[in-house]
């Protein structure tokens, strides 16, 4: 079962949990049933049309959704889905 | 190779192949940007965001300017500025590594601190409340001015193509977005068939804890649409890549070139066989010496000790 990593700031919504494992074989229903079970997840994460929140990124296996197929993006039974909120550069 | 002054130093950087650290079938190959005239490629953005001031008259003899930076683009500034007579102001979060500080200094910089739990997004804030504070200083704004890009777009990307006009793709670091979207945009106005793919760094929980999603922000110089991909690398394999580029290349680099080699090593292997591909090394490894990157021992018991500061 792919492994979902929760920012700090959406952990009150999984008991603390940085990691929740959630069945699925596309980051949409990765999401569904993670949403399902923790159901304030949802309202953070997705706006109204179901579409990820813009100032999150989401990555599959370290690769920005965007760039692959959106929420439709496949995840492996052993893949990680990370959740992550966009931060300005360290380099600059 | 003679320069009139220090800001006519910058660029005409050695691209330097990795036939150690190369994919079989690939070659990559780095754009060392520590040799730049303070030691990494933000003397590019720094001489750009002051020629672009002064040619729009933004910029009067003498006037204070203002800039949020984590360190390079501020120690690049701080030198030009120096010789030009504009006193410099820099904001940075307070972690950032002791070296930093010190060259601000030494350039006659003041330095003003930001929390390091907000990141750059804090020094960001601090330095938009001054400039708005203040109308006499002028705030060059690298993550939002356009000569940003463009110092990449018209010196970066064009020393690439005469270096190695057969690239297929090229890979930056994510700060600000300039390398990725000025370089990006000139290569693929050159071969549109060129990859380009961003090495986006993955912070700690000490950045990402406080941060509200609400709050998030996405640099204006950015343009997400020059991107072919976006990957994200954890400090233990930017790290280790890092090491490995010292022990196997002889190349002493910041950590943020690992990250970018991680991605170059991930993404041949989409390209033809035979292709090759350039990652840029924004600086050398000497201003993080004190982090303890470099120390000898185990690489992850180092990654996670100096988590916190690595990419700061």
């Amino acid at each position: 079962m792919p492994t979902v990593r929760i920012p700090t700031v959406l952990r009150k919504h999984t008991a603390g949990e940085a990691k929740v494992a959630a069945p699925g074989s596309t980051v949409r229903e990765v999401f569904d049933a993670l949403i399902a079970t923790h159901p304030g997840l949802g309202e953070d994460l997705l706006e109204d049309d179901g579409a990820v929140r813009g100032f999150i990124n989401v990555y599959v296996d370290d690769e920005d959704i965007r760039y692959v197929s959106g929420i439709d993006t496949p995840v492996e039974d052993d893949g990680e889905i990370a959740i992550m909120p966009a931060v300005a550069g360290g380099a600059g | 190779m003679r320069a009139g002054d220090i800001a006519q130093a910058v660029g005409n950087t050695p691209l330097v192949a990795l036939p150690n650290l190369s994919p079989e079938g690939y070659t990559v190959h780095l754009k060392l940007e520590g040799h730049n005239p303070t030691g990494s490629v933000k003397d590019r953005v720094a001489a750009y965001l002051i020629r672009e001031a002064e040619r729009h008259g933004l910029l009067q003899p003498g006037q204070r300017v203002l800039e949020p930076t984590s360190g390079n683009t501020g120690i690049g500034l701080a030198a030009i500025c120096k010789v030009k007579g504009y006193p410099l102001t820099c904001v940075m979060p307070e972690n950032t590594s002791e070296e930093r500080r010190q060259l601000l200094t030494m350039f006659g910089a003041e330095i003003v601190f930001s929390p390091a739990t907000e990141g750059s997004n804090g020094s960001v804030r601090v330095a938009r409340e001054m400039a708005a504070a203040d109308p006499d200083v002028h705030m060059p704004f690298q993550y939002g001015n356009a000569a940003n890009a463009l110092a990449h777009y018209e010196t970066t990307a064009p020393e690439i193509i005469a270096d190695l006009p057969e690239v297929a793709a090229f890979v930056a670091g994510l700060g600000t977005g300039g390398t990725v979207t000025g370089a990006g945009k000139r290569l693929k106005a050159w071969n549109p068939a060129i990859k380009v793919f961003a090495a986006e760094p993955e912070y700690g929980d000490l950045v990402y804890g406080l941060r509200n999603l609400d709050e998030g922000y996405v640099p204006e110089v950015l343009d997400q649409g020059v991107l072919d991909s976006r990957i994200k690398v954890n400090s233990l394999k930017a790290l280790t890549a890092t090491r490995e580029l010292a022990e196997r290349e002889g190349i002493f680099a910041g950590v943020s070139t690992g990250a970018s080699l991680v991605v170059a090593q991930r993404i041949c292997r989409r390209l033809p066989e035979g292709s090759h591909v350039v990652a840029l090394s924004p600086d050398g490894g000497w201003k993080y010496l004190s982090t303890g990157a470099y120390a000898p021992g185990d690489v992850k018991e180092i990654a996670s000790a100096i988590s916190g500061t690595l990419w700061a």
